[in-house]
């Protein structure tokens, strides 16, 4: 496979998983500023930070209002991290990794850019917005269906999954180091419960508000909701479960070429012995330095496939 | 369809019987389901000069166009005679020159040419092969009449809308390829494959390696390249994606680079190599032409080959036939003015309004005056060009084309069309499939079916004996 295809690949479902979790950013967003109308501004400016996108925001408008910034994260062309951007480039890397993709993966991510770019023509009015998220959610996971159920388990496969993790990791990732101020004052005082709305806007931008009532019940820690995004290896958004893939991915890769890499060797330490921690431990190091320090190895990590598998000169 | 007298052509009687029966609301149903397919499949092509950005569909036309078995047996012979010729003749010129000697064609019109590629005098491609994949553009007249229009040896495009196209109607009238006998074009791909591996270079040990060079997504052509590759099961390279490596050009796979035996290049000559050509080229490949030079790649269609698709040169197509098979050619050319020549030219500047005149080196029907269909201040825009540089233009009579049916939303009706028939050669022979890409004027009465004029494509079947 040419190193471009597998770049292709992996940016494809980079940007594929990047505009649903931006999808879920901003449904997050919009419930804070529904409700909580005096704080709303706090919130938005979290989430463009969250989708690093803050600064290309201020340099175009400034002040934090719902619809300004719904209708940057959504549509416009001053942000790279728009879901209309995100969506164009996801099928720019489509085609050009086209040969690599099945019929009805390529079709997927075509059908996906139509539907939305058609979708988001216009300015969405606020009625409107819970279903517009819906539908970009519903045609993200149509091209994982696709890709799922129609792709050859080789490396092209491979490449696209740990594009994926990669990008959820980075996400997660993301969302508590921007939150994690939140979870820190209470952890002083054990049996102090953090702000409702504030962890459930938590777990609402990774889609596992309901996961975390089966798992925990009533209790609301910040210790537990770290221990949950960061450690609990069955949580589909967890740091845990998504260095644990990426790790599986490049192994498998490893299999198919039959040479050990440099990226696997990241990844495995990542999964080994940076998530092999207590999370007591993890907060009495610095819960802040502990985020940041993963967003900086998985940085390094993006950078060792592309070098080992070649994706540019 | 029909004939003079009114009666529905013997090739079409058993679609017309079919059709007669059908609900036509059904068949504009299925019409509108046809254009959605190629959206979602993203069979769509960028128009050069709109806004960017903007992909447009090639409009589709569901009633096939159709050709007896007899009537192929005439074309395909006919081609194949002309593609022979024309790579005789690119032999020729870039070796012995005999046909200049022999004054069959003026030396001018051949040094002077800028698709003319000294640097390929005396070069051997692999296998003697210059036009790998050819189209030739063909026009009916009457019931017995074809005329070759032109011939596409440069980078001809389409193939992808002749397989796209069957698979569509494939898709949306099952049923008519029961009661009609049409011949199978799907195998093209993999006729192309072997074709082009059978022009392996003498530096190739083993499976050859092919490759397509694609100029990148922004193309109009892109979605045809990335077809092919897609179904010859070969890599779709770009420039940045190539180098020269150990006297070989390798492409950059995640496991390094990999050389590659045949390229099938959907860039013109100019961007091959920057070293050697356009410096400015970022879709090439630096040193792939010394690479060329020594056996060590084939390059598909071969540098230089741009030349036969000139339309100065298309005139003496008949010499040139005769001098290299010694027949006389199979399929007429369309009577043709070199505006070169003065008393051509006085005569084409009297006879404007009932001609069509072409750029010489044109394609894509940009830059064309279509006589009869152009206002009195076109006609005079034009023959100022024409004063200015005669050298740059040829014209042909209007020809009274013939005319197949489309579907409209008032039923069926006659529309001009053109046919392009795709021929590849490799020293194992050449195969034509049968069929073509047919083009069509979706304008009542307009002669101009180039896509990138709103012209449409249709499906096209060659029946079985």
């Amino acid at each position: 496979m040419l190193g471009k295809t597998a770049g292709s690949l992996f940016w494809m479902a980079r940007y594929l998983e990047r505009s649903e979790n931006n999808a879920r950013l901003i449904d997050a967003g919009f419930r804070i500023a529904l409700t909580r109308s005096q704080t709303a501004a706090a919130e938005w400016k979290s989430v463009l930070v969250t989708a690093g996108v803050n600064q290309a925001f201020q340099a175009a408008h400034g002040d934090y209002s719902s619809v300004r910034v719904i209708d940057f994260l959504l549509r416009d062309p001053a942000n790279p991290s728009s879901i209309l951007s995100v969506i164009r480039q996801a099928r720019d890397n489509a085609r050009t990794a086209r040969t690599a993709l099945t019929r009805e993966t390529w079709e997927a991510v075509n059908t996906s850019w139509m539907t939305l770019t058609a979708l988001l023509k216009r300015q969405v009015r606020e009625d409107d917005l819970p279903d517009v998220l819906t539908t970009i959610r519903q045609q993200s996971a149509q091209v994982r269906g696709a890709l799922n159920g129609t792709m050859l388990r080789n490396d092209g496969y491979h490449f696209a999954l740990l594009g994926t993790y990669l990008e959820r990791a980075d996400n997660t990732a993301r969302i508590l180091d921007v939150k994690y101020y939140l979870l820190l004052p209470s952890v002083a005082h054990i049996g102090t419960s953090i702000d409702n709305v504030q962890w459930e806007t938590i777990l609402r931008s990774v889609s596992a508000h309901r996961a975390y009532r089966w798992l925990y019940g009533a209790e609301i820690s910040a210790l537990k909701i770290a221990e949950f995004l960061i450690l609990y290896p069955q949580m589909p958004r967890s740091l845990a479960f998504c260095s644990e893939r990426m790790e599986n991915h490049l192994s498998q890769l490893q299999r198919h070429y039959g040479d050990e890499t440099d990226a696997w060797r990241l990844a495995h330490a990542l999964s080994h012995e940076k998530l092999n921690a207590p999370i007591q431990s993890i907060f009495d190091g610095g819960l802040h330095q502990y985020v940041t320090g993963f967003l900086r190895d998985i940085a390094n990590l993006a950078r060792q496939v592309e070098r080992d598998y070649r994706f540019v000169e | 369809m029909n004939s003079k007298e009114g009666e529905t052509r013997t090739p079409y009687r058993d679609y017309c019987g079919w059709f007669e029966a059908e609900d036509v609301a059904r068949i504009q149903h299925k019409a509108v389901q046809a254009e959605a397919l190629f959206r979602t499949t993203g069979i769509t092509f960028n128009v050069y000069g709109a806004a960017d950005g903007d992909e447009r569909l090639i409009p589709f036309d569901v009633v096939p166009r159709i050709i007896s078995a007899s009537e192929w047996r005439r074309l395909s012979r006919g081609i194949e005679q002309r593609v022979r010729a024309l790579n005789a003749f690119l032999y020729d010129i870039y070796h012995r020159q005999e046909i200049m000697r022999a004054g069959r064609v003026p030396t001018e019109l051949i040094a002077s040419n800028a698709a003319f590629l000294p640097m390929m005098m005396g070069l051997d491609p692999p296998g003697g092969i210059y036009t790998h994949i050819s189209g030739t553009d063909i026009v009916r007249t009457g019931a017995n009449e074809f005329y070759v229009l032109e011939d596409n040896a440069r980078t001809p495009s389409g193939v992808s809308y002749m397989l796209e196209n069957r698979e569509t109607m494939l898709q949306m009238f099952p049923e008519l390829f029961a009661k009609v006998p049409v011949r199978e074009v799907s195998d093209y791909p993999i006729n192309l494959l072997k074709s082009l591996a059978a022009c392996a270079p003498p530096a190739c040990g083993g499976t050859p390696t092919v490759a397509v060079l694609t100029p990148g997504i922004h193309n109009s052509a892109y979605y045809e390249h990335s077809y092919l590759a897609d179904h010859m099961g070969a890599e779709l390279v770009e420039g940045h994606d190539l180098r020269v490596v150990d006297g070989r050009v390798a492409m950059r796979t995640t496991q390094g680079y990999k050389a590659i035996d045949v390229l099938y290049r959907r860039v013109d000559d100019d961007f091959l190599d920057p070293l050697n050509f356009r410096p400015d080229s970022m879709l090439g490949v630096p040193g792939i032409w010394d690479v060329y030079r020594a056996g060590g790649i084939t390059i598909a269609n071969a540098p230089g080959t741009g030349i036969a698709d000139d339309k100065a040169l298309y005139s003496y197509m008949p010499d040139i036939i005769e001098f290299y098979t010694g027949e006389k050619a199979l399929l007429p050319n369309v009577p043709t003015w070199r505006c070169s020549e003065p008393e051509h030219l006085r005569e084409v500047l009297d006879r404007l309004p009932e001609l069509v005149v072409k750029e010489v080196h044109g394609s894509g029907g940009y830059g064309m005056l279509v006589g009869p269909a152009a206002s009195k201040k076109e006609l005079a825009a034009f023959r100022a060009k024409l004063e200015a540089n005669p050298s740059n233009y040829i014209a042909q009579p209007t020809l009274s084309l013939s005319t197949v049916p489309i579907f409209t939303k008032k039923g069926l009706a006659p529309r001009h069309v053109d046919l392009r028939p795709f021929v590849l050669m490799s020293p194992q022979g050449i195969t034509i499939t049968p069929g073509g890409l047919t083009r069509v004027a979706m304008t009542r009465g307009s002669l101009v079916v180039n896509s990138s004029q709103g012209g449409g494509t249709k499906d096209t079947w060659v029946l079985e004996d």
